[in-house]
């Protein structure tokens, strides 16, 4: 297997040399660690809790597919030392705040756990290239499962603005631990849930509905994060069809911003065999390129 | 700030003149950061550990944290000679800041034939990555023995008119002899220390955290022990000592440079707080105003040991 390293990074070093270019100008930061204070902390259903903070400007600019980086408080007996990377799950410029769906499932999300309204949070963000969305774009299909339905939210709201239908395929174990879904519905999306407690979330039943959504013109686009199953059948898809399309992935990181090389995957580019840092090159990627 | 900047913050690294003695540990730095601190406020620059071969790195998990640190196998990742010249040089070139190189390689006279190549304009030196834990099976390095680290070293130092610094490990009995095997070989610094050899094994599979099954140790939870390597090789030889391990504040840069470091590296406190550097800076420069020091020079060796009045530690000599 030939292994080689990604050589592109066009946004990030053609910013990198502008900035450094124009020495004279005051060097200002764009990715900054800040003390959040939060204003919601509760439970949305039996596994996730919504968290939303009050944050800079620079921070509640974050895009669809980003994310920020939490230093988590630490829960009685734990001692998290990494940041927590955590998808965002919403983001609104006027009231400055930045929301969060997480699931309470290690050292650091116990510690988030604990958080009342009033307490502050160190954040680090917006991190890493989110979602994209062509202007040519009529119709889009968010295909998503667990936590990835967290990270799909914030399309819902961008899509609208760019003028783009939304059909959202969300998977679940049961209908109540679906999330997102009234948030897309707000947002004039139409939602098709498919469960494993109602035996409608196989690969098949998923490729039907999907076929369906593409044989009646409303699929310029997938999006998808949160399963490697459903991802597989959309590359499928995608493939057949000649559709492009985004996923969202995920991997182990430390230090979130490329510094490290912890949180790195394997992307198939042209045949080649090509290794991302999700957290810097990602997380958002060709839905073609990624590898489950 | 006015006040602050009156401040001399500079420190020499045999003949390098660094503006401030804070730089980022190999591995943990990386073109992004320009979007979280201003470049031309470092002491300098220190790229990730490059080798002539294109390597992939170690299999995943490449890090597990622990109580007060990080244990990461990330297994060196390079992209090669030519991509760094051609593709990460040209990052720096914009700033007023040195860059140094940190290189590795499996032979002595693979070092010395790097090392060569790498003495071009743009460099300002070679730090030479004996020590990494990640590399060799079984944790080895050159850096473990006092004869293999003056080999690479001697062929080093043939090899480049570059100031030469060598990066030690702190996996080894006796840290100070192996830091004078450097000396004597020409390095112009000897950098201590690497990552502390460790592992950690999860209970739940009883599989070893990582990918490589072991690692290397960072973050506070090494201070003590390499701050006092750092004292001891600063005792050892004449040449610089730059301090590497577990710094995250101002605080700890000053125990280094109190124990003999003339400058110090910060690593993995960038991962939790990407503004380390430029807050050690700001905090060196708050510290010494407010204690009247007017160069943080003048921090270095500052440790004040006081002879006991009646010494009786014969009982700790079994010889006398």
């Amino acid at each position: 297997m030939s292994i080689q390293h990604d050589q592109s990074q066009a946004a990030h070093s053609g910013a990198a040399i502008a900035g450094s270019a124009c020495s004279s100008a005051p060097w200002k930061a764009s990715i900054v660690a800040e003390l959040a204070e939060v204003v919601r902390n509760e439970a949305v259903n039996a596994e996730y809790r919504h968290l939303v903070v009050n944050c800079s400007a620079e921070a509640a600019a974050a895009q669809p597919g980003q994310f920020f980086q939490l230093l988590c408080p630490q829960p009685a007996g734990e001692q998290p030392f990494l940041r927590r990377p955590m998808s965002l799950y919403g983001a609104d410029p006027e009231k400055r705040q930045v929301e969060f769906l997480y699931k309470v499932t290690g050292a650091g999300t116990r510690g988030l756990d604990m958080l009342k309204p009033g307490d502050r949070l160190d954040i680090m963000g917006p991190l890493g290239v989110g979602f994209t969305l062509d202007p040519g774009w009529r119709h889009i299909v968010a295909v998503g499962r667990g936590a990835g339905l967290a990270t799909l939210a914030p399309l819902a709201k961008a899509a609208k603005a760019n003028g783009t239908q939304v059909t959202a395929v969300f998977s679940a174990r049961r209908p109540e631990l679906l999330v997102s879904v009234e948030l897309f519905e707000r947002q004039s999306a139409e939602v098709i849930a498919v469960t494993d407690s109602e035996a409608t979330s196989g690969p098949a039943n998923v490729e039907r509905i999907l076929r369906r959504q593409i044989a009646e013109g409303r699929c310029d686009a997938f999006f998808t994060c949160g399963s490697s199953r459903l991802m597989r059948v959309q590359q499928r898809l995608a493939r057949e069809f000649g559709l492009p399309g985004q996923v969202a992935m995920e991997q182990q990181m430390a230090c979130g911003i490329g510094l490290c090389y912890c949180c790195v995957r394997d992307f198939n580019v042209n045949g080649e065999i090509v290794n991302r840092r999700v957290c810097w090159d990602g997380p958002v990627f060709d839905l073609m390129e990624a590898l489950p | 700030m006015s006040a602050v900047s009156t401040i001399d913050l500079s420190v020499r690294i045999g003949r390098l003149t660094l503006r401030n003695p804070v730089m980022p540990a190999s591995g943990t730095f990386a073109e992004g950061l320009d979007k979280v601190m201003d470049f031309n406020r470092l002491g300098a620059f220190v790229t990730k550990t490059i080798t002539r071969e294109l390597r992939a790195g170690n299999p995943l998990p490449r890090v597990v944290e622990r109580p007060g640190g990080l244990i990461n196998a990330i297994g060196i990742p390079s992209k090669g000679v030519p991509y760094f010249i051609e593709t990460t040089m040209p990052h720096y070139a914009a700033y007023d800041t040195p860059l140094v190189v940190s290189i590795s390689a499996p032979t002595a006279e693979g070092f010395a034939s790097l090392a060569a190549e790498l003495s071009i304009p743009g460099i300002a030196a070679i730090e030479a990555n004996i020590s990494c834990p990640n590399i060799e099976e079984d944790g080895k390095a050159f850096a473990m023995r006092a004869e293999s680290t003056e080999k690479v070293t001697r062929e080093l130092r043939k090899a480049t008119k570059l100031p030469l610094w060598v990066k030690l490990t702190p996996n080894t009995g006796d840290v100070p002899e192996v830091a004078r095997a450097a000396e004597a070989a020409g390095a112009d610094a000897v950098v201590v220390a690497n990552t502390i050899l460790s592992m950690a094994i999860d209970l739940k599979s009883f599989k070893p955290c990582l990918g490589n099954i072991m690692g290397g140790l960072s973050g506070p939870a090494i201070k003590p022990i390499v701050l006092r390597q750092v004292f001891q090789c600063a005792k050892a030889v004449k040449i610089p000592v730059i301090g590497c391990g577990g710094i995250s504040t101002a605080d700890d840069a000053i125990e280094y440079m109190l124990a003999g470091a003339s400058a110090v590296q910060v690593g993995t406190a960038t991962f939790l707080q990407p503004a380390a550097m430029t807050t050690i800076i700001d905090g060196l420069a708050a510290f010494c105003l407010r204690r009247e020091i007017p160069r943080v020079a003048d921090l270095i060796h500052g440790v004040v040991i006081e002879e006991a009045d009646e010494p009786d530690l014969a009982w700790l000599d079994p010889v006398s």
